[in-house]
């Protein structure tokens, strides 16, 4: 446990230290921003159901260019044999860099908070969506974090892994918007498969534990894999 | 200490190491020596874990490699080949990393250690810049901090001293001199002199079989019956020494060598019974007018050795 904080702790200070995190947090605050503010004056909707709505595809995006460092970085510089030979078992470097990254994402989110403050001065806010809404991108974070962490591990090229990120979690994205190409009998396994679907459950302010344990599985599955990938590799 | 069985290694269908057995006692220095591509730093990864073994037994202090990975590892303090570290970090916070996943859990502790450890490799001046400024030596003696932090009871370390500066080369070569005394150490490089200097044991691999273990002074001592005897002379053509020289003994091998400079011969001469034939050859050429401008008995016993084991047609 104590391996995990100090791998977690060290992995997230990396990220400040590089320009990436600057370069990753502008950005994301820019299109988000931008999707936010386009249409809020129009509706006249004091919720923050757009920004919510597209933060499965903007996270497809940006949580892979986040992690995709954690692995393939040390890997390509040979720092991965310093750390690998130090006393720490494949299972906590796995889940440091994980909490690294999701905890980075995480933090990527607390300027947002100024978008619900900035409504409740303008109208009267609904509280119970926008709580929902943060813990649900927590979790949505976790998810497509373990999926980028998998994508890293998989090869010592930043690039290559970003590549891979953006693909699995995209597809996590949208795999349900595309039910009509799959045949009848698996359409509820796919439909249950989908991020999107369990993230805007919750962002409405529903917290079902299906939900929940529907990303923590994720979560755990990418993990084990990531372990797995690990273990093979070396 | 340290026992190995059969370690072997595949790359693939490309086999690195191939079934080195060997032990290593308590507080021994040993070298592993060989061409570039032998298997050295594969084998090195094995035994520090980062790498399994395709078969083989690693035992270190009756316990097993993949199984106590975790507390073998915390015995060993590992210095990888090109000293890899994050280059992002200042040399203060990697430290400080370092001691704290290596269990130094109380904070004046780890304090005083970093101090100990810079005053040991001269890295007050250092402290606190990015890793990836630094010279491939100022990163080389971080790796050395690193991989002494806990006071290891075993060091490993690749090919310390590569791309050094002489002086601290001779640094390096104190240090692990005088940590050798308690420590177990496992060093590999492909300077031989310095293996030579700092070693108690040497073993040669060569395409990743161990060709040669025993003692420095045993592996020595080998060789040095079969020394060849080397001699230059001005003031003579090649065929006139030549000549003068094959009336000595009817056993004596006489090997051109390319000469120095201009007006010189050079040769290299053996018997088959090693008999040190240096005081006939003296009073031989004293005969004559020529000039003796080197007659000396070749001492690089375990470079010979080593060419011997190593050369790709032996």
């Amino acid at each position: 446990m104590k391996q995990i904080i100090t791998i977690a702790t060290k992995e997230f200070k990396d990220y400040f230290i590089s320009p990436i995190a600057y370069i990753v947090i502008s950005i994301f605050l820019i299109v988000s921003g931008w999707f936010f503010f386009s249409t809020f004056f129009l509706y006249e909707r004091a919720d923050l159901r757009d920004f919510f709505g597209l933060l499965p595809i903007t996270f497809s995006f940006i949580i892979p260019a986040i992690t995709m460092r954690l692995f393939s970085e040390e890997k390509n510089v040979g720092s991965y044999e310093v750390l690998l030979t130090m006393p720490v078992s494949f299972t906590d470097i796995a889940l440091g860099k994980f909490f690294a990254a999701t905890l980075f994402t995480a933090s990527l989110l607390i300027p947002t908070l100024s978008y619900p403050l900035f409504i409740s001065f303008v109208g009267e806010l609904d509280k119970g969506p926008v709580i929902g809404g943060y813990i649900g991108a927590v979790l949505l974070a976790g998810a497509y974090c373990s999926l980028g962490l998998f994508a890293s591990a998989l090869t010592r090229n930043q690039i290559i892994a970003f590549i891979i990120g953006c693909s699995l979690c995209f597809t996590l994205t949208i795999i349900d918007k595309l039910l009509f190409f799959m045949p009848a009998n698996i359409i509820s396994i796919i439909q249950y498969i989908g991020a999107d679907a369990h993230f805007s459950n919750i962002a409405k302010g529903i917290i079902d534990s299906r939900d929940i344990l529907y990303f923590i599985s994720v979560i755990f599955i990418f993990i084990f894999s990531t372990y797995i990938v690990m273990h093979e590799k070396n | 200490m340290i026992e190995v069985q059969k370690l072997t290694k595949y790359y693939n269908d490309f086999c690195a190491v191939d079934g080195i057995s060997m032990t290593i006692h308590k507080g021994e220095i040993l070298g592993l020596l060989g061409p570039n591509g032998a298997g050295k730093t594969t084998t090195l990864r094995m035994l520090t874990g980062y790498f399994r073994p395709t078969s083989g037994t690693i035992k270190i202090k009756e316990m097993h490699m993949p199984e106590d990975a975790i507390k073998i590892k915390s015995l060993i303090g590992y210095l990888p080949e090109s000293a890899p570290l994050y280059h992002s970090m200042l040399v203060y916070d990697y430290l400080n990393y370092v001691a704290k996943i290596k269990g130094i859990d109380d904070k004046e502790k780890r304090y005083d250690r970093l101090l100990q450890l810079s005053d040991l490799c001269g890295l007050s001046d250092i402290m606190a810049k990015p890793i990836g400024n630094l010279s491939k030596g100022l990163k080389q003696r971080v790796g050395i901090a690193h991989a002494m932090m806990t006071d290891p009871e075993i060091l490993i370390l690749d090919e310390p001293t590569s791309g050094l500066d002489p002086n601290q080369i001779a640094e390096i070569r104190d240090i692990i001199k005088r940590i050798g005394k308690e420590k177990t150490i496992i060093f590999s490089t492909h300077i031989l002199s310095e293996a030579e200097a700092t070693c108690d044991r040497i073993a040669i691999i060569n395409n990743g079989r161990v060709v040669a273990d025993d003692t420095t002074a045993k592996l020595t001592q080998s060789v040095t019956q079969g020394a060849v005897i080397k001699l230059t002379v001005s003031g003579a053509s090649r065929d006139q020494v030549f000549e003068r020289l094959s009336t000595i003994d009817p056993g004596l091998e006489i090997k051109d060598i390319a000469p120095p400079e201009d007006g010189v011969v050079c040769f290299e001469l053996s018997t088959p019974d090693n008999r040190d034939l240096r005081s006939q050859i003296y009073l031989k050429i004293k005969e004559t007018d020529w000039i003796i401008l080197q007659l000396a008995k070749e001492s690089q016993a375990l470079e010979k050795i080593f060419r011997n084991l190593t050369r790709e047609d032996a």
